[in-house]
């Protein structure tokens, strides 16, 4: 079991009160969770890698709680999320995959069962890519208000040899979200879709 | 509050290792942005004064943002920075006006301290446009471990008629500091420089 070998953290937390449109009462939050870890299959093509998405899971849970934290501690005000990962050049993008178990479960667990699928993208990028983090509802994927995603970055990372993970929750819809569809006051937040 | 501020983002960088070293304790660093309106965009202003009460706001609002992520109490920050980007349709000199005549004191109020200079950079740019906000000892200038620098972006800012403001804080020098020079418990921070 390779370790886990964090080099660095970011929290980064957004308010939006407007974007040219009239201020919302209660701000929109979006956070987004980064760490940078050693790649521990950099450099050469190892067949064997799914053990290290268990490795991955206190990680996981660390970054989900974090989130919760900088979005004020309450994890009931969180709406929609998301997961991206970003993979340094001697890496491949099967690495980045590997951060769909336990980053997805990991919010899914600290919110408290959150019934949608985990929006998620990842690539493969030198230090100072950027990468946008699809976000949606939490319960139900089709509620169009929150469909939104988030850039993220890091201007010295990843390495070669590292892997930056990224998870993102938001409180709300887009700031002025006036573009019909699905609404959350209307989803049954079963099936994870509606 | 005179700003008319669209967003307000606030990082937190924790680096654990460097090289495969540990960083112990991990050196951690704040930064936080404001989005705000310019009131002088697009028109040659020639009393820049409402800029500089924006500022003194801003430096309030975004010292006690930058402390409160950093979840330390303020007296204990070590270095700060500050900066300002001015979308298209603004001159480098409004970044000068928020930056340099009111913004400082109210940093100084937030920590306790700060008998430095307070360094800053500026520019003119688009949205994504990356600030490098220099790093200084809040006490003493010249302490060489707290020279540094950290590299902040928005990518949907600054629009066009838009300034975005940056307050930078630390509890730390750089990780794994190794270059000598005047050390922090060296200084006597009564002139600002040593």
């Amino acid at each position: 079991m390779p370790e886990v070998a964090v080099r660095k953290k970011l929290t980064a937390v957004e308010e939006i009160f407007h974007e040219g449109g009239p201020a919302v009462k209660v701000p929109l939050r979006r956070a987004v969770a980064l760490v940078v870890i050693r790649n521990p299959y950099a450099g050469s093509f190892v067949p064997d890698i799914e053990g290290f998405m268990d490795d991955l899971k206190p990680l996981g849970l660390d970054l989900a709680k974090s989130l919760v934290k900088a979005l004020g501690g309450d994890a009931t005000m969180v709406e929609g999320y998301g997961k991206g990962a970003i993979v340094g050049s001697a890496g491949e993008l099967e690495h980045g995959a590997l951060w769909h178990v336990p980053g997805g479960y990991a919010m899914r667990e600290v919110l408290g069962g959150a019934k949608a699928i985990v929006a998620s993208t990842k690539k493969v990028g030198g230090p100072g890519t950027r990468l946008d983090v699809p976000i949606t509802h939490i319960n139900a994927s089709y509620v169009r208000s929150h469909f939104d995603a988030m850039e993220v970055g890091l201007a010295d990372a990843p390495r070669a040899d590292e892997i930056l993970l990224a998870l993102v929750m938001t409180t709300g819809p887009r700031v002025h979200a006036r573009v019909g569809g699905l609404k959350a006051s209307e989803i049954k937040g079963e099936d994870g879709l509606r | 509050m005179k700003a008319n501020i669209r967003k307000i983002a606030v990082f937190v960088e924790e680096t654990q290792s460097e090289m495969g070293r540990k960083v112990d304790p991990p050196t951690r660093r704040a930064a936080a942005v404001a989005v705000i309106e310019n009131p002088c965009a697009g028109k040659y202003v020639e009393d820049l004064s409402e800029l500089m009460t924006i500022g003194e706001e801003l430096g309030e609002l975004l010292a006690q943002r930058a402390v409160a992520a950093l979840g330390i109490s303020a007296h204990t920050a070590e270095s700060y920075g500050k900066a300002a980007a001015v979308g298209e349709n603004g001159e480098i000199e409004h970044a000068a006006a928020i930056l340099h005549p009111k913004l400082g004191a109210p940093v100084r109020k937030v920590l306790g301290k700060g008998a430095a200079l307070i360094p800053s950079s500026k520019k003119r740019g688009g949205l994504g446009v990356a600030l490098d906000i220099p790093l200084g000892h809040k006490d003493a200038a010249f302490v060489r471990s707290h020279f540094d620098g950290m590299e902040v972006r928005i990518n949907d800012a600054p629009r066009a008629n838009e300034i975005m403001v940056a307050v930078a804080i630390t509890d730390s020098g750089r990780p794994l500091a190794r270059v000598g020079g005047l050390t922090k418990d060296q200084i006597k921070g009564e002139d600002g420089l040593r």
